[in-house]
């Protein structure tokens, strides 16, 4: 547990745990790009240089953004009442601190006599794109067809609905 | 206390704040924004049993972090693009107000 | 005599490289990654501001030249104290907030924009061997980085709580995101004629010559249209004239920094041009050749010199569009970028790959070429809404 890790981890539960429970919505926004930053930093510290890279690249870049715009289409960006109080606030806490513990649980009895790996392996970009083009190519290609699907239909479901009935007086 | 033990009992933790965050707030973004802290830290778990398992020249780990974060930014479009229709139809993304079917 | 005179100019080239190791030999050795970091990092963070400080009165100057007026020339001789003038003003200055304004929020915004900006310098190799960080995906890095610039613009525009400045930011935004693309897909065609994401084996690659001409990636047709490309990206990126729509100041005064003053703004400024350096400096790598020489025989000029020279010429032309082209409107600015940028990148890309695959001469040249002309003229008449073949005509305001 080196101090790079503890520190790492320390700004990530920061930041989406501020993300959660602040009541500003835009702060919260901007508290979980700075957990999703934490998580990139995690990620180069296990050696994944690639995704890292890209986790700042589509979260920090795309849907933090999104989500902002988002906030701010929807107006919800006014701290009004409705936003501070949670009508399952009991019930959903605990819930989450009995999956933590069932999970935590399965991590240390799981992972305690286990073998691990020490020598950082060689995920360099070459093989990364070697492995897509070869190996993985078919869900290369889904994704592809998924994503332009995914924001097509997103752009047709937010867009204004045509008023057909509006007179085009000024042509 | 191995590293590897670290890493999953963070991603852990994300997991459960993200569940509280989507059990817990009114507002759709939010409950958008735990679903994606889910998914990130599902990556977590990804990388880090590539790291620290097994094969690590197989490169598994990596490849389905780098297809979960293109499938979840998709799932954060299409939801975002919801809650905004939802919204313009209605008025409101309070969930606790959009408890009805009818149009 | 020439072995030695050789190996005296190799020494001027690495003079940095060889002083920063004679400083590591007398730190003890646990200090010494950190010492070595630190060496490396403090010139970098000193050179670029004060190329930063060197250009506003290169522009202000260029500017008025090319206005038929003097630019600023009572500082100094011919004005060349005109930075030290600018920054004791905005030190000095009153730093005004807004009341309404999100204060923690409208603290943060410069801070972020200043650390991604500076953040990018990590991977620019500015001489041979003399780069911060080689990463094994460098230009990604450089791209991620960059994107960070988006949510710094959005935190400042909407902390202020003004409608000029959040919509300023809205604006500025659409356009950083719109032009995002073409630059990213204009560097791919780079990554794929080098076959690695990093920028020191991109500029390895290209520091070879035949005969006196270089093997840089810009003497390519695919090179040349995507050098374009990413020019045209990059002054978008940056918010430059002519794709200054979210600061135009004759409009919307500043923009998304509206409500700043004083030290804020000097920040905001700094950390545009600094963005504007390093996205040329990215340019120069993938395509210029980075610090290579451009003949064969002018080797012995050290490769930072050339570097600087290549990215000072840049510069010089980011003015001169400056001071020519008038300004995009929005709309004009989203079409272009979504209807001929994008597009034309992706054919690029695709000119590429024909070119790896046909043998060397003269069959490639004209076959990629024809394929990019072709496109880009078919493509820029798409642009004009059913004038196909159009005999083009003017309009005169009466």
């Amino acid at each position: 547990m080196t101090i790079s890790f503890l520190l790492l981890a320390a700004i990530t539960i920061i930041g989406t745990a501020a993300a959660m429970t602040l009541k500003n919505l835009v702060h919260c926004v901007l508290a979980l790009t700075l957990g999703l930053v934490g998580l990139a930093a995690l990620y180069l510290e296990l050696g994944a240089q690639f995704v890292g890279f890209t986790q700042i690249l589509v979260y920090v870049g795309a849907v933090a953004i999104l989500a902002a715009f988002a906030i701010m289409m929807t107006r919800s960006a006014i701290p009004t009442l409705s936003n501070a109080e949670s009508s399952f606030r009991a019930s959903g806490s605990l819930i989450a601190v009995l999956v933590f513990a069932v999970l935590a649980w399965a991590v240390y009895t799981g992972t305690s006599k286990q073998a691990i790996l020490l020598a950082p392996p060689e995920g360099s970009v070459a093989q990364v794109g070697s492995a897509l083009m070869h190996h993985f190519v078919l869900p290369l290609e889904v994704i592809g067809l998924l994503l332009t699907a995914a924001l097509v239909g997103a752009a047709i479901v937010a867009m204004d609905e045509p008023r057909a009935k509006q007179t085009r007086g000024r042509q | 206390m191995s590293p590897l033990t670290g890493y999953l009992l963070l991603s852990a933790f994300l997991f459960s704040i993200g569940l509280a965050g989507a059990l817990t707030r009114r507002n759709a973004i939010l409950v958008l924004i735990g679903i994606e802290l889910m998914l990130n830290a599902a990556n977590l778990n990804f990388i880090a049993f590539w790291r620290y398992g097994p094969h690590p020249e197989a490169l598994t780990g990596v490849m389905f972090a780098i297809f979960s974060i293109s499938v979840a930014a998709a799932e954060a479009a299409v939801g975002l693009s919801i809650i905004l229709a939802v919204y313009r139809h209605s008025r409101t993304t309070n969930l606790d107000q959009l408890n009805s079917m009818k149009g | 005599m020439s072995g030695s005179l050789l190996a005296y100019a190799n020494d001027v080239d690495q003079i940095f490289v060889l002083a920063k190791h004679w400083l590591l030999g007398y730190v003890p050795g646990p200090l010494e990654p950190i010492t070595s970091a630190i060496l490396s990092v403090v010139p970098v963070m000193l050179a670029f501001p004060l190329l930063f400080a060197i250009t506003t009165v290169l522009e202000r100057k260029g500017l008025g030249r090319m206005q038929n007026r003097y630019g600023p020339n009572r500082t100094g001789w011919f004005g060349i104290l005109q930075p030290m003038a600018d920054g004791v003003k905005s030190l000095t200055k009153e730093d005004i907030v807004p009341r309404t304004a999100d204060q923690l929020v409208h603290y943060l915004a410069p801070v972020v924009m200043v650390i991604a900006s500076f953040l990018a310098y990590a991977v620019l190799p500015i001489g041979r061997n003399m780069v911060i960080a080689n990463l094994n995906a460098g230009v990604l890095f450089f791209f991620a980085i960059g994107s960070m610039v988006e949510l710094s613009v959005f935190m400042a525009g909407w902390s202020s709580h003004s409608k000029y400045s959040l919509l300023g930011a809205m604006r500025a935004i659409a356009q950083m995101i719109s032009y995002e693309m073409p630059l990213v897909l204009s560097s791919v065609v780079v990554i794929m004629a080098a076959g690695s994401l990093s920028t020191v084996t991109i500029v390895n690659l290209q520091a070879g010559y035949t005969g006196i001409w270089p093997h840089w990636y810009l003497f390519t047709p695919w090179g040349i249209v995507g050098f374009v490309i990413f020019m045209i990206a990059a002054t978008a990126e940056s918010n430059r004239c002519p794709f200054d729509m979210p600061e135009g100041e004759s409009e919307i005064i500043a923009g998304y920094f509206i409500e700043y003053s004083g030290f804020k703004f000097a920040l905001f400024f700094l950390a545009e041009y600094l963005g504007m350096f390093a996205t040329s400096a990215m340019a120069i790598t993938l395509f210029l050749g980075g610090w290579a020489a451009p003949f064969s025989f002018l080797t012995w000029i050290p490769s930072y010199i050339w570097f600087f020279a290549k990215l000072l010429t840049i510069i010089f032309m980011f003015i001169w569009v400056r001071g020519t082209l008038p300004r995009l409107r929005m709309d004009q600015l989203m079409n272009f970028a979504w209807k001929f940028m994008l597009p034309l990148s992706l054919i690029n890309i695709v000119g590429a790959g024909v070119w790896h695959f046909m043998p060397a001469g003269f069959v490639r040249w004209g076959a990629v070429s024809l394929l990019l002309i072709l496109s880009c003229v078919l493509l820029s008449r798409g642009l004009r809404r059913n004038k196909w073949f159009h005999v083009r005509t003017y309009r005169y305001a009466t």
